[in-house]
């Protein structure tokens, strides 16, 4: 192999920080979501490479563990942003403040 | 030293997820995201595991880009293309995305993860097969478990309590 594990970090960490940007700048809630995805797979990633430099079988177990969870994840989270959106007519996250009931 | 593979992949995935987050569609953002989860996906055929990268395409690519294109048609159409944000947290995001970069990237550089290579042969993909079923068979278990509550409370959230069945006219 010609790359080494510090490649696939350093791409990682990149993923890792373009989608903590999104979290803390967007204010759709459907962009937020893409940056939860984006760290999600960084951390996929991590996971992968590390098994792979290691070497060892479990880390690829315990990233397709990871990516079944992040699809439960991602079904829940657009349904409430469906919720959200049919009781406040918007997805913008400023007007969710008041959130009861 | 890296590959022209492997530098063409990171260009796809990290340019494709900043055009997910910037673009002013909401549509053409989620192709963008959909890129970006293949780009992925070919690393991990890079890495030796084609069996993670399956199950990347055909989950993220196949269901969840699909599930995210759907709900953002649901929403109305000005609210789509409609972009509002502060420019003052914009910049503040853009500083504490930097700085996450280098600094994490100088923790990392510096560690002594530089000089790690392998020669040795990848694991084979049966072994993940059987931890699957003996060793992790508990936790696979709970896995679908988990996966069959979240879809029922998916719909549960999303059902419309206002609407009765005689009242649908199509």
């Amino acid at each position: 192999m010609t790359n080494g594990l510090i490649d696939f970090v350093l791409v990682s960490v990149a993923l890792l920080a373009i989608g903590i940007y999104g979290l803390a700048v967007k204010r759709n809630a459907i962009r937020m979501l893409f940056g939860v995805e984006m760290i999600i797979n960084s951390a996929n990633l991590n996971l992968v490479a590390f098994a792979r430099f290691i070497p060892n079988s479990q880390g690829q177990t315990l990233a397709l563990f990871s990516i079944a969870i992040a699809a439960a994840e991602v079904a829940v989270g657009l349904a409430l942003i469906i919720v959200a959106y049919r009781m406040y007519k918007n997805i913008d996250i400023e007007d969710f403040r008041s959130l009861k009931g | 030293m890296v590959d022209a593979v492997f530098l063409a992949l990171s260009v796809l995935t990290i340019g494709s997820a900043i055009v997910a987050l910037e673009i002013r569609s909401l549509i053409y953002g989620s192709i963008a995201l959909m890129l970006t989860l293949s780009g992925i996906a070919g690393f991990f055929l890079l890495l030796d595991a084609p069996f993670v990268a399956m199950f990347q395409l055909s989950v993220y690519v196949g269901s969840i880009a699909v599930l995210i294109l759907f709900t953002v048609m649901l929403v109305r159409r000005e609210l789509i293309f409609n972009k509002i944000e502060d420019k003052r947290r914009r910049y503040a995001g853009i500083g504490l995305m930097l700085a996450l970069m280098l600094g994490l990237g100088m923790v990392i550089i510096g560690s002594g993860m530089k000089s790690m290579e392998t020669n040795s042969p990848s694991v084979d993909y049966k072994k993940i097969g059987a931890d699957f079923l003996t060793y992790y068979s508990p936790a696979l278990i709970v896995m679908a478990l988990i996966l069959a509550a979240s879809v029922v409370g998916a719909l549960t959230l999303a059902r419309r309590e206002d609407i009765t069945n005689d009242q649908r006219t199509d």
